[in-house]
């Protein structure tokens, strides 16, 4: 319970549960509002909404790890062999984005070649295969 | 309560010969560290999953919205309640979560019976949140017809008008037409049509779905309604992307398996508390405090959860 009362960290405790359900709320709100859900013909860009609904989502997590986990109480070392590891993941959410949107971006390329001729698109494809080889072939 | 804390060090070393290097790495007993390190490599696979829906939402035109998909409650109706349900959901697992704390608050205190009281309520809240999410299951499945290979849900990518009402029957003159905008959220219905009449579904018969024959020989098939679009376009509904089904069942079947697993395991513990097994041990329940790690990081994965599927 590191350096806390015990009467102190039941009042964490409760703090915590009010402090949690209040950014739930919050989070909804913003999610029904911005849709135009509650008030008629308002609606809020997702530019906005997306960040406030994530970083308040990273808040409720970083007061479940700290609090509810006692991240908090334990030494310094056992704190950075769990949180660094988590550092990896920056990574992956960029690259793997990034694939996505191009594989979005690839959908209207890929409709396109589809709809061109057979010859023409058998042409495309095996310069795109083989650069070297398409000489002779051709 | 700091003297406490050194004491229960001291009486870890004796006990364990601290990991039998003379001192314990990290201040912390073998089982608790690796319990933190399980829930990373678990946060990794959770991650995964999530980094994956990310990608796949990002490579679609279209993506179901979640306040249309998720506007049902029980016993609700056609009464419309977007994200209503699973904000309860959220708070019951917020609560089993607080309840999680106080158990294992009162086991360093050497609280038997506080603890079995806490542990008992945090069981509840978990079977409860099992519950909600059977039900949610259930209403997906079987009312909404959504599945892992067929998504119903989809959204308008420009904006039109229908052409025929909700049973795909043409509109009669003098009747209002429903018109849409691009971005609005639709279910594919299905429909029971005993007389195999020529409808929309049929005309796309073989894509995804050609309808199931049944034994009274009707005919169930998905009404896929035609809309024109503000350009003057004849089109048809088409499903959403099928990814979104099996997202939805596979991540949330994921978690709900380790909320299940978390209630098995925190029963086994409480029947051991009850029992008195853990008073022995003399170290502050430490087993609790291990199970309750588990349920917060239950809690915590939730969070994420909650974000990407029925937030944004």
């Amino acid at each position: 319970m590191g350096n806390l009362s015990y009467e102190e960290s039941k009042k964490v405790v409760y703090k915590g549960l009010g402090l949690l359900a209040l950014i739930t709320i919050l989070e909804v709100a913003v999610a029904l509002i911005g849709n135009g859900h509650i008030i008629n013909g308002f609606e809020l860009p997702r530019i906005i909404m997306y960040p406030l609904m994530i970083g308040m989502s990273v808040y409720k997590a970083y007061f479940i790890i700290y609090e509810f986990m006692h991240l908090t109480y334990e030494v310094q070392g056992m704190r950075m062999s769990i949180l660094l590891p988590t550092l990896l993941l920056v990574w992956g959410i960029i690259a793997f984005f990034q694939e996505g949107g191009s594989w979005f971006k690839r959908r209207d390329q890929i409709k396109q070649k589809n709809e061109k001729p057979a010859e023409e698109s058998i042409k495309v494809i095996g310069m795109h295969a083989h650069p070297s080889t398409t000489k002779e072939l051709f | 309560m700091a003297t406490d804390t050194i004491a229960q060090d001291d009486l870890h070393l004796e006990n364990s010969d601290a990991w039998d290097g003379a001192k314990q790495p990290f201040k912390a007993s073998y089982g608790k560290l690796m319990m933190w390190y399980f829930l990373v490599s678990d946060a990794f696979t959770f991650a995964g999953f999530l980094i994956a829906y990310g990608a796949i939402r990002f490579s679609m035109p279209s993506w179901p919205v979640p306040d249309f998909v998720f506007k049902t409650f029980p016993f609700g109706g056609h009464t419309e309640g977007p994200l209503l349900f699973v904000t309860f959901m959220t708070f019951v697992l917020i609560i089993s979560s607080v309840t999680m704390v106080r158990a294992v608050q009162e086991g360093h205190r050497e609280n038997q019976r506080g603890v079995v009281f806490w542990m008992f309520l945090t069981v509840i809240g978990g079977a409860s949140f099992l519950a909600c999410q059977a039900w949610e299951w259930t209403n997906l499945i079987s009312v909404e017809h959504m599945s892992v290979t067929t998504n119903p849900f989809g959204t308008h990518v420009e904006a039109g008008t229908y052409l025929d009402d909700a049973h795909g029957v043409p509109y009669a003159d003098g009747v209002e037409k429903e018109t849409f905008v691009a971005g609005d959220g639709y279910l594919i219905h299905k429909g029971h049509h005993g007389h195999g009449g020529d409808h929309a579904g049929e005309a796309h018969g073989g894509e995804a779905h050609a309808g199931e024959a049944h034994a009274d020989g009707t005919h169930d098939d998905w009404i896929k309604r035609r809309y024109m679009t503000e350009g003057g376009e004849l089109k048809q509904q088409e499903f959403g992307p099928k990814a979104f089904g099996a997202l939805f069942f596979f991540i949330t079947g994921f978690h709900g398996f380790h909320v299940f697993s978390g209630v098995v395991f925190l029963l086994i513990i409480l029947i051991n508390v009850a029992s008195g097994l853990y008073v022995k041990r003399k170290n502050g329940y430490e087993m609790v405090e291990k199970i309750g790690l588990y349920w917060h990081f239950v809690d915590l994965v939730w969070v994420f959860v909650f974000l990407v599927f029925y937030l944004l």
